[in-house]
């Protein structure tokens, strides 16, 4: 195979891989079933569709390949969680709508390289048996549904959809359905309900896993589009040559998205465990703007706990010893940045240096928060804009050093009380920023601010309340 | 907003709009029809409702939003009740129940962006194209300029983070966009 050349200003770092984001800002490729085929697409259909379905199970469960959406779940035990003996159609849903904030890879997989998701998707349909998936597109990305929808329309001219697929005796039907703007369509029993056509809340938990009962009450396989493209490299490479590489408890590839105060913000395919906080910040996005330092970082998506740079954890070195170290020194895998009480969620990295306001990226982010919670259950519903307004008064300065303990206790409160993820999702960056960051919120707050009227109404009411003679 | 004290009246209310002489107003056309079947087509027998949203999404890129007449048709096609679909509208922030302008501007303000300065670029666009950011509110989050060409909304996350501030008009993304970028793309806008 000949060398791959990327456009020019837009080549990898040699301390990258490039696995899944092969042919992104690859020179003369396009999103073409032509350009695919060419470069060995869909030879890894072919291979697997002369296996046995359980086989290609068992290769992806080998491989020890977890979920890139966020929770970091493994792939092939999901796929398992269908109940034996199931008589209903099974469905596979692959989740596209990247909405966590930070989060920009599933972008350039559906602009860039749409059969690369294809074929994956048919992988994993041939391997639970379904006969019919969807994907649930962003409404954000317009030009990438054009883009998918023409290359399904390739895909099934060449015979790699509808039905006896490459003469396997397999049918496969793939439906390319898009949201409309909600962040909590990400969810996965949200993201059903949206196919479905009802609101998109997410259902009550158990079961816990749709992969019993979900879409049309039928067993469901949601994966992210990062998943499902590793799924074929899986099957390209062999489930074990896979597990080999890597941090031992998440092996392949990871695509890390990197935003905020540093030089060259973008992203990045690395080899899991394979490059630190500090190495990924310093050398490959080529350390913080000039003449400033890094104050904070948000791991893993903006629901990740942020951390600080300055923060000394406790790290172990393979003797069993206990050493000191910052974020810096954590290897970039799924756990080890969760063994410090953050996540590395759907690796998007946010860079804070020291000209950021702490209180106001909060407010930011309860924003965020507020106008995307789905409004199912009262602690999220009425928490995150309590929580929006006690951050927007603190950042005004009209907050009182109370209110900082007041905005983690409705933090608390909201945490392990809602039916989804959101609930924690909306209440770990407030707890972290308030306790990390305590002293730059309680600079803002004046004590003499818990006797006054915070709005207008209030002020009305006080006329009333108070004596002014 | 709405004069409107009944929720159900609220959300059926007209809400005017100069950007509607940009774009056809809403009539059940036999090709409408046609492509609400196709749609429908696409999802598994009896699961009519599925094509709400893709309904919908048509609606809107030929009519540029839905307004209140389409919900009890939606509903007709799809097997549904108007109520119900009025829900599915009013739950989603990209579905527009007020008709934009011919160019939609959206402009993220979420943490990546609003760190890469787009919190200062909206008051700038607002300036430019003839809007008051105070029309932007909760209920509305939409503001259209007088003359129907622009509207504008900030709206969370548009997925392309490391290269802020990111905005899109109408159906494209333009990512880092400066000041100068902006006078240069309405401009490029007006020309069309």
């Amino acid at each position: 195979m000949s060398a791959i050349t990327y456009k020019p200003g837009k080549e990898p770092h040699p301390r990258e891989t490039r696995r899944i984001f092969r042919n992104i800002d690859r020179e003369g490729y396009d999103p073409s079933i032509k350009c695919f085929i060419k470069d060995g697409g869909y030879k890894t259909l072919k291979k697997v569709l002369a296996m046995e379905p359980a086989d290609v199970i068992n290769e992806v469960k080998k491989s020890g390949l977890r979920g890139r959406g966020g929770a970091g779940f493994p792939t092939g035990v999901k796929w398992t969680f269908i109940p034996k003996g199931n008589t209903k159609p099974v469905y596979l849903v692959c989740n596209c709508d990247e909405s966590e904030p930070g989060t920009f890879k599933d972008r350039f997989i559906v602009h860039q390289d749409p059969h690369q998701l294809i074929e994956g998707m048919i992988i994993a349909c041939y391997a639970v048996q379904a006969h019919y998936a969807v994907i649930y597109m962003r409404e954000e990305f317009p030009e990438g549904a054009r883009i998918m929808q023409t290359a399904l329309k390739e895909a099934e001219a060449k015979g790699f959809l509808g039905s006896n697929i490459l003469k396997s005796g397999f049918d496969l039907k793939i439906v390319l359905h898009r949201g409309a703007g909600a962040y909590i369509c990400g969810e996965e029993t949200g993201l059903i309900n949206s196919i479905e056509g009802v609101r998109p809340y997410p259902r009550i938990k158990p079961p816990f896993f749709p992969a019993a009962i979900g879409l049309y009450g039928c067993p469901t396989i949601v994966n992210n589009v990062e998943s499902l493209c590793q799924v074929r490299q899986v099957m390209m490479m062999g489930g074990e040559a896979y597990a080999a590489e890597g941090a031992q408890r998440s092996p392949g590839t990871r695509i890390i998205g990197v935003s905020g105060d540093v030089k060259r913000p973008g992203y990045y395919e690395i080899v899991s465990g394979s490059v630190t906080y500090g190495e990924l910040l310093y050398e490959i996005c080529g350390g913080p703007k000039v003449g400033r330092k890094f104050k904070a970082i948000i791991p893993g998506g903006a629901s990740a706990k942020v951390m600080r740079c300055d923060e000394v954890l406790k790290g172990r070195n393979p003797d069993g010893s206990v050493r000191n170290m910052t974020i810096f020194d954590v290897p970039m895998d799924l756990d080890s940045i969760a063994q410090h009480g953050s996540m590395s969620g759907s690796g998007g990295v946010i860079v804070m240096d020291d000209t950021r306001s702490m209180p106001k990226m909060l407010n930011n982010l309860n924003r965020f928060f507020a106008w995307e919670s789905c409004g199912q259950c009262s602690p999220c519903r009425e928490g995150n804009p309590w929580m929006y307004k006690l951050s927007t008064r603190i950042c005004n300065g009209q907050g009182s050093p109370e209110d900082v303990d007041l905005l983690k206790d409705v933090a608390d409160n909201i945490c392990g009380r809602t039916v989804c993820a959101f609930g924690e999702a909306c209440s770990w960056p407030t707890q972290a920023f308030t306790t990390k960051f305590r002293d730059e919120f309680l600079a803002l707050t004046k004590p003499i601010n818990a006797l006054k009227p915070h709005s207008p109404e209030a002020a009305e009411a006080r006329k009333f309340l108070t004596r002014e003679d | 907003m709405s004069e409107n004290t009944n929720a159900i009246d609220a959300v059926t209310a007209v809400r005017p709009s100069p950007g509607e002489k940009y774009f056809p107003k809403f009539e059940v056309t036999p090709e409408l029809t046609e492509k609400a079947k196709e749609l429908i087509a696409l999802y598994p027998e009896g699961k009519e409702q599925s094509a709400i949203l893709p309904i919908i999404h048509h609606i809107q890129e030929e009519f540029g939003y839905v307004c209140p007449d389409a919900m009890p048709w939606i509903a007709e096609m799809c097997k549904s009740t108007p109520v119900h679909v009025a829900g599915i509208v009013t739950f989603y922030p990209g579905i527009h129940r007020m008709c934009p302008g011919k160019y939609h501007i959206r402009i993220c303000r979420t943490i990546a962006c609003a760190m890469a300065g787009s919190e200062e670029l909206l008051p700038y666009i607002c300036g430019k194209i003839g809007v008051d950011p105070a029309a932007m509110t909760d209920d509305e989050p939409m503001a259209v300029s007088p003359d129907g060409l622009w509207s504008i909304e900030a709206v969370e996350c548009l997925a392309n983070c490391g290269f802020g501030p990111n905005v899109m008009i109408n159906d494209t993304l333009y990512s880092q966009v400066t000041r100068r970028k902006v006078d240069e793309l309405i401009a490029e806008y007006k020309k069309k």
